[in-house]
């Protein structure tokens, strides 16, 4: 893989942006497919600001790509979806905190499978140099002190780095105090993912050429609501442990393994699905450059998920050791490359549709 | 390739919506049908993926249609834009089948949207395409193949073999081969002739050179030429075509909607020297835009410029160029490529003649130009506030109106009398209904309707 990958300087992007998003205006017949183009009519002229608002609020799902009467080769030789994608990535790195980091794991796929090789290493180096303990478990390789000692931290730093970018977004966009009806309008989106249902529930156009199905937004969704479990079963455990005194490992009808168990099964599963429809889909229509970056991230996605599972099927084997290593150094990855990689992408766009909800109401 | 050797039970000439209309209705009943469309499948679709919506008679809300419309409505509507140049038992056989026509057409797989921002004054009577026209003929498409029917692209048919009025096939070039596609029917959906300058230059004079075409590059009229060659009745005036003002700065070909440019009424139009030539503010733009091409066309050189000033930039919808923009009047005229002296002089004149009052851009406000020739009654506000902006305008022509004539089976009628198993649709035959003037979404209607109509009946005459 080549780190020869040519960037627009971020003006040119955003020209082209605005020229297309002119023409969009102009015409207005995809007005039923998404949020986006609502947005567009209630302006008549676009700043920088408006632009990386529309690019972040653009979920991809190519309708407009494949209803336009202007794509190439008509002169106007209008991709939306690809343009904006592009907008968004830029986005991402302009905001990003600290700067150093800015588009490191976005746009490639090596930097993210260096950083895994790292966690991974970090994690076997632990596993095998410490000696065992008397806990329990996983506890018996890891002492649960220094899991957190190690992954407090790592959870935490990246949501200081998020919030500081969201925080740049917000005042780029012209965001507003947020009351409580913009964020139930924004969950909602979110929750149904609206934006990928083409408008009238037919799905979006991914893996099928301009044919509509709900196969992305659905295996998005398993990937989505399965890490909020993964969360979930980790946040119950938490919780288990400190306020109700209640050490791992746990039994499987306990909270935490319920949810984690589904939870990993769902964003294995979901990421195995979102990269064989990513494999069909057409490049051109989202971030060429950041192919890569985006095809790496599902993968890490599902390989926690799935080391999680595999995990917890050899409880008492002599694999317990070296897949703690796997699971954790994962973990230990998606955390801290999530500012820095396509994982932020939620969390701009919730900020995208919390923005959006003020400009409707 | 080889399946074209084939002896098939319908060839479709064209590939727009009622081709596809006609073909879905056809292989629906079990006959093998070929589509032979002329463009490359990026271009796919005729006139069809520049649409927007479907005129449609309503007893009761009907999908996203509101309220109710009724036949004798749509038919005055229509009465109204043809001034009575339609055959009213084909116009009535339109209107009402279209009733029928819109759950079919959801069925394949068209989706329908309410009316878009700045067309509620179509939400009663016009079903918009989600995504638009390029949408719907892409629903057709994939309901096609899914019906087992041959689609071959860049296939431009030279001849329709006709002996006797029994049709046998169509010599048709495909990538550069020129090859025989036998049938055992055909309908006919290519479209009209509005490509073809030569052609417009010779019903509209040398001025057709300077026109612009609103659509498909590819409805040169060869099949309808043919067709007229052969001894088939036509039916329209072969001098007239529907034109509309639209943006000069468009593509020569396919600009579609986008070029349209919604700010003469609240402007003056000025032509090459510098002087107004009609009354902009005649009456709302949906109702006056259609005569701004031909108004423009008899213009010198086929252009004019629209004028307008801050306060109006803002009034109508934005349009894909943005205006040239000057701070003093005869800036723009220079910018504009006229006299910026004489465009001062004409705005002088006009802001003279203004009177006082209150302006309504939403309706007729009665603000009028008093002593001015020719005047502008409504919308007159004196051209005062820099910047000034300027739109250049040239006539954009959307269809002809010269077609064959069909029957209420879509049928073509030769020399001989109505023939065996020949069909026409779409543009190719609309001017049988449409002879004069445009019904927003009224083309679809008739598209649709003898389009299914004619596959309908080629497959019962085959099988």
């Amino acid at each position: 893989m080549s780190y020869e990958i040519p960037i627009l300087p971020k003006s040119n992007t955003l020209a082209e942006a605005r020229r297309q998003v002119e023409i969009c205006n102009a015409c207005r017949y995809c007005e039923g497919y998404c949020a986006v183009f609502p947005a567009i009519t209630r302006q008549r002229a676009f700043a920088d600001g408006d632009l990386t608002q529309l690019a972040n609020l653009c979920h991809n799902c190519q309708g407009c790509y494949h209803a336009c009467q202007y794509t190439a080769p008509h002169e106007f030789a209008l991709n939306l979806p690809g343009i904006l994608a592009d907008v968004r990535q830029e986005s991402w790195d302009e905001y990003a905190w600290p700067q150093a980091f800015a588009g490191s794991f976005q746009r490639r796929g090596t930097p993210i499978a260096l950083a895994l090789v790292v966690g991974l290493a970090l994690l076997f180096a632990l596993v095998t140099a410490l000696p065992a303990t008397d806990g329990l478990g996983f506890y018996a390789f890891v002492s649960h002190s220094l899991m957190i000692a190690i992954f407090a931290p790592a959870f935490l730093a990246p949501m200081v780095a998020i919030g500081v970018g969201l925080r740049r977004y917000w005042c780029a966009v012209g965001g507003q105090p947020i009351r409580f009806a913009h964020l139930r309008h924004a969950v909602s989106a979110v929750a149904t993912m609206r934006n990928l249902g083409g408008g009238q529930g037919q799905g979006c156009n991914f893996e099928d050429g301009d044919r509509f199905s709900n196969k992305r937004r659905i295996a998005h969704q398993l990937v989505m609501y399965g890490f909020l479990l993964c969360f979930a079963a980790t946040s119950s455990a938490t919780l288990m442990h400190y306020l109700l005194d209640i050490q791992a490992p746990y039994e499987i009808f306990s909270l935490p393994k319920l949810l984690g168990l589904t939870g990993g099964l769902m964003m294995s599963v979901g990421a195995l699905w979102l990269v064989m429809l990513k494999r069909r889909a057409d490049r051109k229509l989202g971030s060429v450059r950041a192919w890569g970056g985006e095809m790496a991230f599902v993968l890490l996605l599902g390989l926690t998920g799935f080391t999680g599972l595999w995990l917890y099927a050899a409880t008492g084997t002599p694999l317990v050791a070296p897949l703690l290593a796997l699971h954790l150094g994962a973990v230990l990855t998606f955390f801290l490359i999530t500012p820095y990689s396509k994982m932020v992408h939620g969390f701009y766009r919730l900020a995208a549709l919390v923005r959006d909800a003020q400009s409707i109401t | 390739m080889t399946k074209l050797n084939a002896l098939w039970d319908l060839v479709v000439v064209g590939g727009g919506n009622a081709a596809l209309c006609a073909a879905i209705e056809a292989a629906e009943l079990g006959a093998s049908v070929v589509i032979l469309e002329g463009a490359p499948r990026d271009y796919r679709g005729g006139n069809s993926r520049h649409t927007r919506n479907f005129r449609c008679m309503h007893q009761g809300p009907l999908s996203v249609l509101t309220d109710i419309y009724e036949e004798e409505e749509y038919f005055d509507d229509l009465l109204r834009v043809t001034k009575g140049e339609t055959d009213e038992h084909l116009a009535r056989l339109a209107i009402r089948t279209s009733e029928s026509c819109l759950p079919w057409m959801e069925k394949q797989g068209v989706r329908f949207q309410p009316s878009l921002s700045g067309t509620l004054s179509l939400s009663r009577t016009n079903a918009f395409f989600l995504g638009g026209g390029k949408a719907l003929v892409n629903a057709y498409y994939n309901r096609a193949a899914d019906l087992g029917v041959t689609v071959i692209y860049e296939a431009q048919v030279t001849h329709v073999d006709i002996q006797d009025g029994v049709f046998s096939g169509v010599t048709c070039d495909i990538a550069g081969v020129t090859q025989l596609i036998e049938g055992k029917s055909v309908v006919l959906a290519s479209g009209g002739f509005q490509a073809d300058l030569e052609w417009l230059a010779r019903a509209w004079g040398p001025a057709a050179k300077n026109f612009l075409i609103r659509g498909t590059p590819y409805n040169r009229g060869v099949v309808l030429k043919d067709m007229i060659d052969q001894g088939a009745e036509t039916v329209g005036d072969p001098t007239q075509c529907h034109a509309v003002a639209i943006d000069g700065r468009a593509p020569k070909y396919d600009g579609g909607i986008v070029t349209r440019l919604d700010c003469v009424p609240f402007s003056i139009v000025v032509n090459r020297d510098g002087q107004r030539f009609y009354d902009e503010g005649e009456d709302v733009w949906p109702k006056r835009y259609a005569i701004w091409g031909r108004l423009v066309a008899a213009q010198p050189d086929q252009v004019a410029y629209s004028i307008i000033d801050t306060k109006s930039i803002d009034a109508f919808m934005p349009s894909v160029f943005p205006p040239i923009q000057a701070d003093t009047i005869e800036g723009l005229g220079q910018k504009l490529g006229i006299s910026g002296t004489v465009l001062k002089s004409t705005v002088e004149a006009f802001n003279a003649a203004c009177q006082e009052g209150m302006f309504h851009g939403n309706e007729l406000d009665g603000l009028t130009t008093k002593g001015l020739t020719p005047s502008k009654t409504n919308w007159a506000r004196p051209i005062t506030q820099a910047p000034f902006y300027g739109y250049e305008l040239r006539p954009g022509v959307t269809f002809t109106y010269l077609g064959l004539k069909v029957d209420e089976t879509a049928r073509v009628t030769g020399a001989g009398g109505r023939m065996k198993n020949v069909w026409a649709v779409g543009e190719i035959m609309a001017g049988s209904i449409l002879g004069q003037g445009y019904l927003a979404g009224f083309g679809m209607t008739i598209g649709t309707v003898f389009g299914r109509i004619a596959g309908k009946e080629a497959a019962a005459h085959v099988l």
